[in-house]
């Protein structure tokens, strides 16, 4: 039943409140938050000149009201070693969300940990060892030897191919350019390490290799774009639920026709209209809903492919545009090459993309007109293109994303107002690492190696394969087996043997086992089979940057301590290097010892000051300091220069024509279509009645790693659910909340039954990465040439399991569509 | 015959649990010291009993608009026509709730073909049948529901509220 709080007040924030910029540490937008706290035995009060708002809170507040709170925003935190009110509330003056909170973003305070008010007290406080059968908590320096001397040893024997690391490459919580120049610094820079995959994907590669290929940064426009296109064209993102705040704040006012007065001013004379949109994506999303209800049915166009065919749509646009001349013959002509041979090779007409897509010639031909066709006057149409996972983590990734920007670069709309050809990003970015050369393309695939027996220790950081890889359920069967043997040969050494312990490790590793060491902020799954867990603080518990989707940099304030012994990653990474360098010199191992140097950090700006200001683009412009001055709206990267007090940034990459190329040209892509690409996918498709398609949903971030531990979300969806068609439903003769397994030859997992009319038959779409089903278990170990996985093209059959659990019995399952009504 | 609507969840986590409660004791306490003895502040607020309707003003899907605990907070008296696990009254299905969405306080607007309360602003979605769960969203709690008690002559009080009402950090101003 509906889960709620009886909170019938909140404590007032008074007005001496410390006041912390904070960017929401969850996804790729990055809304701006202000943390406020003020000591426990205090609070402000109603009167005006007793809070920090200045109003009289004895009254109501209207609508969008920055005086207030929800119980979501509040805890009691430790900071300083006392206890604190926070209150962790969206900032009205951030240019990206204009004061709105997401429902992931709004509980950032809910879902910080609290002794006093019990609040993720499912997070590590202490380093974490195998010991007496179990994981028992230990000091530091006890935890950090133990995994320098296996570490040490297994590449004594292997070499640093037998040191096998999972890495988050992100920003926002679990990442920031702290955290990966601290893990890049040790892997990339005292090591060469070379089996290393990133968070959610198993090998270590760019998910758009091909837009980098082509000279094109994926992050190319500004949220400002989405304001000012004349078209939208969004391929596979469901920006609603996963890029919440920048669909509400920046699209839905072009949707809506609330931008025209910034068109007008922008473009003078140009004719503006409200935005219409093209929306790529085989499942009817709430997105498209609520396109519709802002804009009308008449200016949104939603293209419900064939899972998987986008690739054939976008070369069909390529053509078609061309051989009406709706090119952008100058910007072609001055910023790119190679399109003839692109045009050759991608040539597809609109009746065979037709047949391919299951779109009518119609549609396809009005949805390039929308796209290219000049405005009244002759003036070029500005249409911004975005994509997310669905072409992300879909058919015949490098291409399918080659052909996207093809088709932008040849209508002149990347590096102008109201373009763009952009990802929308799932997590924040903060990469800083030195060169990944050495890794090579493609990658190794380190989940099958790991599978395959390869590799003797296993670094994880901020990453959960049994919840977010491909082919789960084989990988979780491997990876245990592995990691059990080695848990085994330490649960017979008599504890304080600390020599009779590694030489057990090593061992059991030659036969085959494989230790395991994960650094992350709560019991994960994969920390199961693990030896060692290494408690990290995440976004607010330690200073950090990060980026959002239109490269805008900012601080985010240490505002409260991290729980017990846990430290921000890239300490943890400095102490795992200055342990490593001390047990090779007990071995008189000197020159390997010496690539260990310069770990001396102590705090995580020293970590940045080494990295980012040093390495990375306009670095040398930023400082923690400036940063925390530019506050909430910080800048967009790169910075190029200092005045006035002010780190000034690049609104737009390529405003001048200059793309990233050698020669300063972008390069269209020969991307001819091939058909289900990743081995085995045509067979499933054909062997299997169901397709399974999967993505996020609004309420939960990511895999659920904190959520999990919120009764708000849990109680919303205690197991994942599973989209699908009433008429679907009645032949499986299941109900609404019935428990059903997914499966085909990859593996099984488990979802309950969300009837959706508006799904097509046969299409399901179930929620990912789930703690409690975790659809990874279905998908084949299938990658393209580049070891990107495809998650999305997966078929499977369905049964029922049992009547709907009694977590789930009284929940509802209505509509997730609104209506005006 | 009378009902009262079983409090929803309420065992679970609440606000004045641990040092919440202290602190809201304790801060009320510090204005003078000496009335913590004499007369201790109530854990929760005192919520009015308001008599909102009677059942017979109430017809199947045809809302009732109200307000609860004041003319400032807007909500909706709704007889569903069939029976919930938080209904009062003889057919227990009548229910009470806030129409001010908790995200970002815009109106919510009733659709009597599904029994949801729907929110203009950010098309959030919340289910009268289900206790007001938030169906999809972006407010970070259900919507507020009534406490109901319904008398003799069939007269319908609220009494109080499962969660805090948009725009005041106080139930009760």
């Amino acid at each position: 039943m509906a889960y709620k709080r009886q909170t019938d007040r909140l404590p007032i924030i008074p007005k001496d409140a410390k006041e912390f910029n904070v960017t929401c540490h969850y996804c790729i937008v990055g809304c701006g938050y202000k943390a406020y706290s003020w000591p426990v035995n205090k609070q402000g009060g109603a009167a005006a000149d007793q809070n920090k708002f200045g109003v009289d809170l004895g009254k109501q507040q209207p609508a969008n009201t920055a005086a207030w709170y929800s119980p979501s925003m509040y805890n009691i935190v430790r900071q300083n070693g006392e206890d604190v009110h926070i209150v962790i509330k969206p900032d009205k003056d951030c240019e990206v969300n204009s004061g709105l909170g997401s429902v992931r973003g709004a509980r950032m305070a809910e879902m910080s940990y609290s002794r006093a008010r019990n609040t993720e007290l499912q997070r590590l406080t202490d380093p974490m060892v195998w010991r007496y059968g179990q994981m028992q908590p230990t000091s530091w320096d006890d935890a950090l030897d133990l995994v320098a001397r296996v570490t040490v040893a297994v590449i004594n024997d292997m070499g640093e191919d037998g040191l096998f690391v999972s890495a988050f490459d992100h920003g926002g919580a679990g990442g920031g350019y702290e955290n990966t120049w601290g893990t890049g610094k040790l892997y990339f820079g005292a090591m060469k390490v070379k089996n290393i995959r990133i968070h959610n994907r198993p090998a270590y590669n760019s998910e758009v290799h091909a837009t980098r290929d082509m000279g094109v940064g994926e992050l190319n426009n500004c949220y400002e774009d989405a304001e000012l296109a004349d078209t939208i064209v969004a391929v596979g993102t469901n920006a609603l639920e996963t890029q919440t705040n920048y669909f509400l704040n920046h699209w839905v006012p072009n949707l809506r026709g609330t931008s025209m007065d910034k068109k007008r001013a922008e473009f003078g004379s140009e004719p503006v209209a409200a935005a219409r949109i093209i929306i790529v994506d085989p499942r009817r999303t709430v997105t498209v809903n609520a396109c519709e209800v802002e804009a009308g049915k008449d200016r949104v166009m939603h293209l419900a492919i064939n899972s998987g065919t986008d690739l054939a749509l976008f070369n069909a646009w390529l053509t078609y545009i061309d051989e009406k001349g709706l090119t952008d013959k100058a910007f072609i002509a001055a910023s790119t090459k190679d399109l003839d041979k692109a045009l050759a090779a991608n040539k597809t007409s609109l009746e065979e993309a037709a047949q391919i897509t299951g779109l009518t010639v119609d549609q396809i031909r009005q949805s390039a007109e929308w796209i290219a066709q000049p405005k009244a006057g002759g003036a070029r149409r500005r249409t911004m293109f975005a994509y997310e996972k669905g072409l992300i983590w879909g058919n015949d990734n490098y291409r399918t994303n080659g052909a996207l920007v093809n088709v932008a670069l040849a209508t002149g709309n990347i590096g102008r107002p109201g373009g763009g050809c952009v990802r929308m990003g799932g997590h924040q970015e903060g990469y800083s690492r030195p060169s990944d050369a050495h890794v090579g393309r493609p990658a190794a695939y380190v989940d099958q190696l790991l599978i395959e027996g390869k590799g003797g220790v296993h670094h994880i950081w901020g990453c959960d394969h049994y919840k977010t890889t491909l082919n789960a359920l084989k990988f979780k069967q491997a990876y245990k087996k592995r990691t059990d043997m080695v848990k085994d040969a330490m649960s017979a050494v008599p504890y304080g043997d600390r020599n009779a312990t590694i030489n057990a490790i090593v061992g059991a590793i030659k036969n085959g086992g494989l230790f395991a060491v994960d650094v992350d902020i709560i019991p994960t799954k994969i920390g199961q089979a693990c030896h060692v867990w290494l408690p990290a603080a995440t976004s607010g518990e330690a200073n950090l940057t990060s980026m959002n989707g239109e490269r805008r940099m900012r601080l985010t304030e240490r505002y409260m301590d991290p729980p017990g012994q846990a430290m921000a990653d890239c300490l943890i990474a400095a102490r795992i290097a200055n342990h490593m360098e001390r047990v090779l010199r007990e071995q008189g191992k000197t020159q390997q010892a010496d690539a260990f140097k310069g770990f001396d950090w102590k705090t995580e700006e020293d970590a940045f000051m080494d990295g980012y200001a040093k390495h990375e683009k306009g670095g040398e412009f930023v400082t923690y300091a400036r940063l925390k001055v530019m506050g909430t709206n910080g800048f967009q990267e790169p910075a190029v220069d200092f005045k006035d007090g002010k780190i000034v940034g690049t609104k737009r990459l390529y405003a001048d024509g200059k793309f990233g190329g050698k020669d300063g040209k972008a390069t269209f892509m020969e991307t001819k279509w091939r058909g289900l690409q990743a081995p085995g996918k045509e067979a499933e498709k054909n062997k299997w009645p169901f397709l399974i398609n999967n993505g996020r949903t609004n309420i939960v971030w990511q895999n659920a790693y904190l959520d999990q531990d919120n009764e708000f979300v849990m109680d919303r969806f205690p197991y994942p659910f599973i989209q699908m068609n009433p008429q679907d439903m009645a032949e499986l003769n299941v109900k609404q909340g019935d428990l059903v397994e997914i499966y085909n030859d990859n593996g099984s997992t488990q979802a309950v039954v969300y009837p959706t009319p508006t799904a097509k038959r046969k299409q399901t779409f179930m929620l990912f990465a789930y703690p409690t089903g975790v659809q990874g278990n279905v998908v084949s170990a299938g990658v393209n040439e580049f070891i990107i996985p495809n998650y999305k093209q997966t078929w499977g059959g369905i049964r029922k399991i049992a009547d709907a659990p009694e977590a789930v019995r009284d929940l509802t399952f209505k509509s997730e569509e609104y209506s005006r009504g | 015959m009378t009902g009262c609507p079983k409090m929803i969840d309420a065992g679970r986590r609440k606000f004045l649990s641990g040092a919440g409660l202290a602190a809201a004791g304790m801060a009320a306490a510090t204005v003078v010291p000496s009335a913590a003895e004499s007369a201790p502040a109530p854990a929760r607020v005192e919520y009015p009993s308001n008599r909102l309707a009677n059942v017979r003003d109430l017809k199947v899907d045809e809302p009732v608009n109200v307000s609860y605990p004041d003319p400032d907070a807007p909500g909706v008296l709704l007889k569903l026509g069939k029976r919930v696990p938080t209904g009062a009254g003889p057919d227990g299905d009548i229910v009470g709730f806030s129409t001010t969405c908790p995200h970002k306080g815009f109106p919510l607007s009733y659709s009597k073909s599904d029994h949801t309360l729907n929110c203009p602003g950010h098309y959030s979605r919340f289910d009268c049948d289900a206790g007001g769960q938030q169906i999809w969203g972006q407010a970070t709690q259900n919507l507020p529901q009534y406490t109901l008690r319904i008398d003799a002559n069939g007269d319908i009080y609220a009494e109080g509220l499962d969660e805090l009402l948009y725009g005041r950090l106080s139930n009760v101003l």
